[in-house]
């Protein structure tokens, strides 16, 4: 069929634009095309893998009363050349690639399975979670677990660098590099809070909360992980920098580039 | 202000073809389709009900991205023409007219809510209970959902999977506290359960903002690992049934602890 214009009356090309329209980040992700957020992700995500290998194999001291993320707990401190982190790695790892925000990340961005919504994928055939490796998302609760057990490390480590180490011991530490550990952990722990098999594990699997044992308690906390999850991609996305901010932190101190501010008392 | 609209029937001639249409303040693409049949082409096919976002039939794409033409103001969307085609996961009929009609066929699929044996109500149900149930029965039926799913759209596999908007149905019934009946496994064998890869699209372009995926999808699949994937259940559900228990038939069960037993 051929393409055909219609004139019409005067008024056609008047202005019909508000003088407030929708807000900035919607503007840009309206006006953006499609690949630019594959493109972000991909950035972002290969770049921060590169990053964590880089960390694990070049190992990592302690500076004062503080350690990096990524080498706790320390597992093979001492005992091997390996550093902590070859060991540690494995469950942050599974836990952020069969998490449900992450699946959708990469598959869109680096599978493109699809690229973007309703921009065709190229693919001719398609399987979804239903065939190995990605049918192994389905263990992610257990991940979970394990990613519960380094978080707790990490607390301690914060609680540790408060109180101090070694010759700082029975001092209260109170520095920069506390408070960056101390919002790195909290970052991590609404990350792993937020999570969609928590959230079902704490109550989303019970059909009838006024029917079950301590099920108005079970319900305050399936609502309390809901709220959480509504932000789980802010939480996934913010928790990764922050773990990456916070080696970076201690890596400048080490290479002595300033001291880190603090109070001891 | 020009509009571009899909026109054409199945194995005719088809393409789009650009109108200029006044603009006016407020005006949605809707407003822009009923001006060109008003006045410039009297046999454009186009469906509409109640143009307040409720009834889902107005579902088409706009510039691309599947949307309510009722619901899309032109003065929200970026600067340039505006493109109008029909919903590309069904059959054309004519112009932007799709045949839906495969959805209703799924529907029929889904065992509809059953309550216990004996248990026929009134009831009193506590809002704890039914307060997460209440997003689900949101949904209008546009099929937006279906449509931008790439399952469905790209990759045609209506045979084996039955779509976001269906999901979100049968997790309103398994949620509910009164229906007994488990249709996890169907949804995973029949349904297509494993094939949604979580992307998403179909909560972004639900015009009543339902979560699907976070709500419906996402809860659903947990179920399923709770059936296929949680020893833990698995030794908890056999126990129950040496036990005499025999509560296993909506995964995993809880013991009550006053109600009547699901």
């Amino acid at each position: 069929m051929a393409s055909e214009t219609t004139a019409m009356g005067p008024s056609a090309g008047a202005s019909t634009r508000p003088s407030a329209g929708p807000g900035l980040v919607a503007r840009l992700r309206r006006d953006a095309p499609w690949w630019v957020l594959p493109a972000t992700v991909v950035t972002s995500l290969t770049t921060f893998s590169g990053y964590a290998l880089w960390t694990a194999l070049l190992g990592h001291d302690r500076w004062g009363p503080y350690l990096s993320p990524f080498y706790s707990p320390e597992i093979a401190a001492g005992r091997t050349r390996a550093s902590s982190a070859i060991f540690v790695a494995g469950a942050p790892l599974l836990f952020r690639f069969t998490c449900y925000y992450y699946r959708k990340a990469y598959y869109r961005s680096f599978l493109l399975d699809p690229p973007a919504c309703a921009v065709r994928d190229p693919h001719r055939t398609y399987s979804g979670e239903t065939s190995f490796p990605t049918v192994l998302n389905n263990l992610h609760r257990y991940v979970w677990w394990l990613v519960a057990i380094v978080v707790s490390f990490l607390w301690l480590d914060v609680f540790r660098a408060f109180f101090g180490t070694g010759a700082d011991s029975g001092h209260i530490w109170l520095g920069v590099g506390t408070g960056v550990m101390l919002g790195n952990v909290v970052l991590l722990t609404a990350y792993s809070a937020s999570c969609h098999s928590f959230r079902h594990m704490v109550g989303g699997h019970v059909d009838c909360f006024s029917c079950v044992r301590f099920g108005k308690a079970r319900y305050q906390a399936w609502r309390g992980v809901t709220l959480l999850n509504i932000r789980h991609p802010m939480w996934a996305w913010v928790s990764m920098f922050s773990v990456w901010g916070t080696d970076i932190y201690l890596r400048m101190l080490q290479a002595g580039w300033f001291l880190d501010p603090h109070i001891r008392f | 202000m020009e509009v571009r609209v899909f026109r054409g029937v199945p194995g005719g001639e088809q393409g789009e073809v650009a109108y200029d249409v006044p603009p006016v303040e407020g005006m949605v693409v809707l407003d822009a389709i009923h001006h060109i049949q008003k006045h410039l082409q009297t046999d454009l096919a186009c469906r509409w009900n109640c143009k307040a976002a409720k009834c889902g039939s107005c579902s088409a794409e706009i510039n691309g991205t599947p949307r309510l033409m009722c619901k899309t103001r032109i003065d929200e969307l970026p600067e340039g023409p505006v493109t109008v085609r029909p919903l590309a996961a069904f059959p054309l009929i004519k112009d932007l007219v799709t045949d839906v009609s495969w959805n209703y066929e799924v529907n029929k699929k889904i065992p509809p809510f059953t309550a216990a044996e004996g248990d026929r109500g009134p009831w009193r149900i506590q809002e704890v209970d039914i307060d997460r149930l209440y997003e689900f029965r949101r949904c209008i039926e546009c099929f937006l959902c279906q449509d931008v799913c790439h399952i469905l759209r790209n990759h045609d596999m209506r045979d084996r999977f039955y779509g976001p908007r269906f999901f979100v149905r049968v997790a309103g019934l398994e949620m509910h506290p009164k229906d007994v009946l488990n249709r996890v496994e169907q949804t995973r064998a029949e349904g297509g359960l494993g094939l949604c890869n979580i992307t998403k699209c179909c909560t972004e372009v639900c015009p009543e903002h339902i979560h699907i995926t976070d709500n419906a999808i996402i809860p659903l699949k947990e179920r399923n690992a709770d059936a296929h994937w949680d020893p833990i259940n698995f030794v908890r559900r056999k126990l129950r049934r040496d036990s005499g228990g025999g509560a296993a038939t909506r995964g995993l069960d809880e013991e009550p602890a006053g109600g009547p037993p699901r």
